[in-house]
């Protein structure tokens, strides 16, 4: 019999501040703590500092399909860079103890463990479900996948590329391909009016930048020749062992590569595990957790900045990161409440600013009710347990009242991901079924071991292991 | 079916794709290298065997579990290639190991 060698027991390195992710929100908040003198961790599961808005961007920078967009990432790369912390990146948190401060971590086969007096989770978003009839098929991968394709490795689909659904990134990624040599078809599913949504909204005065960039960015892909279907509807996937055709009311595109898209929502998985309360918000579709200005959250330790805590994009996330470092640094008692006030004033301002033009964004691309509860019964809704929308109103119809009861009857939820994909769109069929909101099914809870790790990376937790239940 | 743009990323890494070699750009994940390669799938699904490719590359879905050096399960968007790396197919659930 062979043992697994384990490290010897060590009391885990302490922080003042722990930071769950190096994008936009987790490096800015990094600076700001660090200027008010905290000791600092910063965990992050990717290769590189960036997030996924600057994934990649030191090595992306010079990419002509994008170095416009990546090069207000490099200055804040490089200033986190520089850094006195301690960085860990390619690092998967896979237990977070809030009441004892410990993180649990796997790194190239090693567990990390870490104690920290104050958490600040900017675990980001991640793209809503978009579970359309065929979203299986080889070939149908999100938006957001291709261009961390792009960004990563400067590769590009071949044959043709059709983009389906809605939201801001889908013209970004459309400009960004086009510079890259590929003319996608856009088969836009927004049914919002552009003026009279603007209109009703307003913020288009504060909001001017970024609304002209948007404009641009519509305008450059047209010149392009990009052909621009809208107000698609009931679009499924067709092939057989690979995507084919996109079909939509009315017609067709045939396609080797389907990118579909229907905006962001926060990436809410750890801080549902970690049981930090939430709130639906009703205009985004989505769930975030329930914080304070500065992102103080339900638990006293833990605190939740940028796109995972409400969306707003990448200037948004440094303000809030920022504002729950000066927060973390008063809690510690290292910054006066009046300084961490004062201080807090400009980053407050910016984040007026990075938010102006959510309102009229959220409202002009509020998804449709075909896309948060897929109507047709075979459509696959947990890709994990390929569990499709008619047997979950089954499980809704004889009793199933939320996604953990649906999740005991039909598995969905149960597979490698936890629900991370199928959630809302479990949460959305269950309340169509049951006629109420879907603030009042709920959601699922996930548990630790947030992402599978081996017998041996749990051997080598002195403290995770004893915790997980 | 995806292709690189060498002039732009010129720096490549040279790895194993269901055992045959292939080199990819310098900073791709191991799915993106299944995808370079053009299988027509990363793993069969553990319920019905149907072929998928991955759906979300950012550690988010779980679509693109591939065995990696040897180690079955392994998220392939979320493992940066190395030298020599061997990524392989999963057919189904991970098997017990021996």
């Amino acid at each position: 019999m062979s043992l697994v060698p384990v490290s010897t027991p060590q009391a885990p390195r302490k922080f003042d501040l722990a930071i769950v992710g190096a994008g936009p929100a987790g490096m800015a908040a990094a600076i700001t703590a660090r200027d008010c003198g905290l000791s600092v961790l910063v965990v992050d599961e990717n290769p590189a500092p960036g997030g996924q808005v600057f994934r990649a961007a030191e090595l992306a920078g010079t990419d002509p399909a994008l170095a416009r967009d990546m090069a207000p990432g490099l200055d804040l790369i490089a200033r986190f860079r520089a850094l006195d912390i301690t960085y860990r990146p390619g690092a998967t948190l896979w237990m977070l103890d809030p009441d004892m401060g410990t993180l649990s971590l796997s790194r190239l086969n090693e567990t990390l463990e870490f104690v920290a007096d104050r958490i600040l989770l900017t675990t980001g978003a991640q793209e809503r479900p978009m579970p359309i009839p065929g979203w299986t098929l080889p070939g149908v991968m999100s938006a957001g996948a291709a261009q961390i394709a792009l960004k990563t490795a400067g590769m590009v689909p071949s044959g043709r590329v059709v983009l389906a659904g809605q939201g801001p990134l889908m013209w970004l990624l459309a400009n960004q391909l086009i510079r890259a040599g590929v003319l996608p078809v856009l088969v836009e599913t927004r049914t919002q009016p552009i003026l009279r949504t603007a209109l009703e909204q307003g913020g288009i005065f504060s909001g001017l930048a970024q609304l002209t960039k948007g404009i641009g960015l519509i305008l450059k892909a047209r010149q392009s020749g990009m052909r621009v279907i809208t107000g698609a509807k009931h679009l499924r996937a067709e092939g057989s062992s690979r995507v084919q055709t996109l079909r939509f009311e009315g017609g067709f595109e045939p396609c080797d590569t389907l990118l579909l898209h229907e905006g962001v929502i926060p990436s809410t998985h750890i801080s549902m595990a970690i049981g930090l309360e939430h709130v639906w918000d009703a205009r985004q579709f989505c769930w975030r957790p329930k914080l304070d200005v500065f992102g103080a959250s339900s638990h006293t330790r833990i605190a939740v900045a940028g796109d995972g805590a409400v969306i707003g994009g990448w200037e948004a996330a440094v303000a809030t990161g920022q504002l729950a470092a000066l927060d973390a640094a008063f809690r510690l008692g290292r910054l006066a409440g009046a300084d961490r006030d004062f201080r807090a004033e400009a980053s407050a301002d910016a984040l007026l600013q990075a938010r102006a033009l959510r309102p009229f964004l959220d409202a002009l691309y509020a998804p449709s009710q075909e896309i948060l509860a897929p109507p047709e019964e075979s459509t696959i809704i947990c890709r994990c347990e390929e569990v499709t929308a008619g047997s979950l109103r089954w499980a809704a119809a004889i009793g199933a009242t939320g996604p953990n009861q649906a999740k005991a009857y039909l598995r969905c939820g149960m597979g490698p991901c936890q629900g991370r994909l199928c959630g809302p769109t479990v949460a959305a069929v269950i309340a169509e079924i049951r006629g109420v909101a879907v603030e009042e099914v709920g959601h699922f809870r996930p548990r630790a071991p947030y992402k599978p790790i081996t017998v041996q990376e749990l051997a080598g937790a002195q403290h995770g292991a004893d915790r997980i239940s | 079916m995806f292709r690189t743009r060498p002039d732009h990323r010129p720096e490549t890494v040279q790895v194993y794709v269901e055992g045959r070699a292939l080199m990819v750009p310098e900073g791709s994940s191991a799915a993106a290298a299944i995808l370079i390669a053009g299988l027509p799938a990363i793993r069969e699904t553990a319920v019905s065997g149907s072929p998928r490719l991955p759906w979300c590359m950012m550690g988010v879905c779980f679509d693109c579990l591939a065995e990696i050096d040897g180690v079955a399960n392994r998220q392939a968007c979320m493992v940066p290639v190395a030298a020599g790396m061997r990524i392989a197919r999963q057919h189904g659930a991970r098997e017990p190991q021996r």
